[in-house]
């Protein structure tokens, strides 16, 4: 698609903006519609518009394998880890409140916030995987 | 401090889901980091479900809340001594099968899927031990599909390609089960309100005569039958234990099946109350039927076969079979017997798969003439496969006689004599499909085999390397200790009977 210029500049100029509203989705997730899933899946949209504007191997020089094989594992750890903090803190698993962060409530905002921004990186991390895998298949 | 112990329940299954995590990213700098956290994560998993065993012994039921949140609005893990003795099987065939599972899985799968492959175990595992620890229904449909999803890719990772279709089969059949449990998870919390189980069980009595329960009970008993593969629902079974690798056969057949099982018992007895399933709706007397031709056809459908690993998987069947024969029985003595057949099919089958799994890894063969002449060449190993098969028969002094034992006179207490000739009959049916392949073994002579010349050139012993005989050789010690020992796993088995059927 290297001659479709028009593609590539209204790419180029939308992919910023689906990515800030992934962020937007993920950190508005905890308060109301949203949330990690719905944004990783956004922000994984927004690296699919890339592959179809600019090409497979352009999008694989800037996201290798290896970086989004980490990502998908770093994103599950966060979620599992800040559990695991709460329960240093004295509390049971996921027991968000009891994280010393100012107040209970503050603290389970955050805790909330913690484990949406690991969901996020690990959806769009699998999203984009399953979108190369898929996309990269020769027939054999 | 923190008392780390009041946790156990929650971090057990955390670490292993942790694991699954960063496996992959261990495999990346060196892939035998792999396998060496698979088999640190499963031996610790083994350690704290002895712990929590000891718990649970000594102060009786735990309920771990998460998140702090009061059951029934929180999810609730719950341990008792039903599940606590999941627990434990599961966690030790896990760690058995994985210390094994090293030299085997570098021959029979591709070498970049190796780190993935044990993620995925991982994440196989974690959806099993979630499973029977949960006390909250729709976190148990999530664990199902956890444990399901990974089976699928379990079965397809392996080099063979019908492999693939056997996946793909297991998978539209899996997804059918897993969508009949949602709905009626789902048709529950619409009467009741609650996806809680304990909460479930004092709701539900009023409702009993409700369509939409009655609704929910059908789908309950069809996707759970369907799961652990209960006889005219056992066809994706067969071809799924035939074509994966050695080592998936072996922890499916000796794991999953056997926690649908436990599922099954978790919602015919504690979910609903066992007048449920005596007086409203005639399940147990389907389940009598159904078990009983699963016994049969199993042992008939398993002589049939030529591949070895398939005639393992259609003698699942029947053993299944038995499980819910016991169950379905309702009486204290048939429960037991049910529930330590859960134990020792668990150990029987794994100690026959990791066998052939041996086999395979040194000759490649799966049929059964690949098996002639191997007393001499591989002694340990058949030794280990001896003492299995005669514990599938039910030879008294193993654990396959304990267990046929219970269900026996668990029929005859219940007054239903006639269910005795069947378990006889199957039992004779396994000793001809056992004894054909003993007898080859030791009574024939390889050399006079042609097709695998190459192999019988060797004739001093060539057994498989120690990481894959001595985890057998545990297992298949353990058929005859637990044939003499009988009481520990019975002891438990009669306290989690008891609580099935009197109450909690």
């Amino acid at each position: 698609m290297k001659e479709h210029i028009i593609v590539r500049v209204i790419a180029s100029i939308l992919i910023p903006f689906i990515q800030l509203y992934a962020l937007y989705v993920i950190a508005h997730g905890e308060i109301g519609p949203g949330g990690g899933f719905q944004g990783g899946v956004i922000f994984s949209a927004s690296i699919i518009l890339y592959v179809l504007a600019f090409g497979m191997e352009e999008a694989r020089s800037r996201i290798s394998q290896k970086m989004s094989d980490l990502l998908s594992s770093t994103g599950a750890l966060i979620f599992a880890i800040i559990g695991l903090l709460c329960i240093l803190a004295g509390g049971s698993y996921l027991e968000y409140d009891q994280l010393p962060l100012g107040t209970p409530k503050l603290a389970s905002h955050l805790g909330i916030y913690g484990i949406e921004i690991g969901i996020g990186i690990t959806v769009a991390a699998v999203l984009i995987t399953i979108f190369f895998e898929m996309a990269g298949r020769k027939d054999d | 401090m923190i008392n780390i112990t009041e946790h156990l329940p929650v971090l057990i299954i955390v670490i292993s889901l942790m694991s699954a995590a960063i496996i992959p990213i261990a495999g990346r700098f060196n892939r035998h980091y792999s396998w060496y956290i698979t088999v640190a994560v499963t031996f610790v998993s083994f350690l704290i479900s002895i712990s929590l065993l000891n718990r649970v012994l000594n102060t009786g039921k735990i309920s771990y809340w998460l998140g702090g949140w009061q059951p029934p609005w929180g999810i609730e893990y719950v341990l008792d001594y039903l599940n606590i003795f999941i627990l434990l099987i599961v966690s030790f065939i896990a760690f058995i099968v994985s210390l094994y599972a090293r030299h085997s899985i570098e021959k029979e799968i591709a070498e970049h899927k190796i780190s993935t492959f044990y993620s995925v175990y991982m994440l196989f595992i974690a959806g099993l031990m979630g499973m029977t620890l949960t006390g909250d229904l729709f976190n148990l449909y999530v664990f199902i599909e956890i444990s399901s999803l990974a089976a699928y890719t379990l079965i397809a990772v392996g080099r063979k390609r019908n492999a693939l279709m056997a996946s793909y089969n297991y998978l539209i059949l899996g997804t059918i089960a897993a969508t009949f449990i949602l709905l009626g998870i789902g048709y529950l919390y619409m009467v009741t309100g609650t996806l809680n189980m304990a909460d479930l069980r004092e709701l539900l009595p009023p409702l009993y005569e409700s369509k939409v329960v009655l609704t929910a009970f059908a789908f309950f008993t069809v996707g759970l039958s369907l799961k652990l593969a209960l006889f005219p629902l056992h066809i994706w079974l067969p071809n799924a234990y035939t074509h994966a690798p050695s080592v998936v056969s072996a922890i499916m057949a000796a794991t999953s099946t056997k926690v649908g099982a436990y599922v099954l018992l978790r919602i015919m007895f504690t979910v609903f109350k066992v007048e449920f399933d005596l007086e409203v709706v005639p399940v147990t007397k389907i389940l009598l039927v159904l078990s009983s031709v699963a016994i049969i056809a199993g042992s008939v459908l398993a002589i049939a076969q030529t591949n070895i690993k398939r005639m393992l998987a259609y003698s699942s069947v029947g053993q299944i079979g038995y499980i819910v024969l016991g169950a379905a029985l309702i009486n204290q003595t048939a429960m037991t017997g049910s529930l330590i057949h859960i134990l020792n099919h668990a150990i029987m089958k794994g100690t026959l798969f990791l066998v052939i799994g041996a086999v395979v890894y040194k000759t490649g063969i799966e049929d059964i003439s690949g098996l002639r002449g191997m007393g001499k060449k591989m002694p340990y190993s058949m030794a280990a496969f001896t003492i299995a098969a005669l514990s599938m028969i039910g030879i008294p002094l193993t654990v396959g006689f304990v267990s046929k034992w219970y269900i026996a006179m668990g029929a005859l207490n219940a007054g239903m004599w006639y269910f005795v000739p069947i378990i006889l009959l199957s039992s004779l049916l396994t000793a001809v499909y056992f004894w054909r392949i003993i007898e080859s073994i030791y009574f024939e002579d390889a050399n006079t085999e042609p097709q695998n010349a190459e192999y019988s050139q060797i004739r001093n012993p060539d057994d498989a390397p120690l990481g894959m005989l001595i985890p057998t050789l545990i297992l298949a010690g353990l058929c005859l200790f637990f044939g003499v020992a009988a009481f520990l796993p019975v002891s438990i088995a009669e306290k989690a009977a008891s609580m099935l059927l009197g109450g909690m």
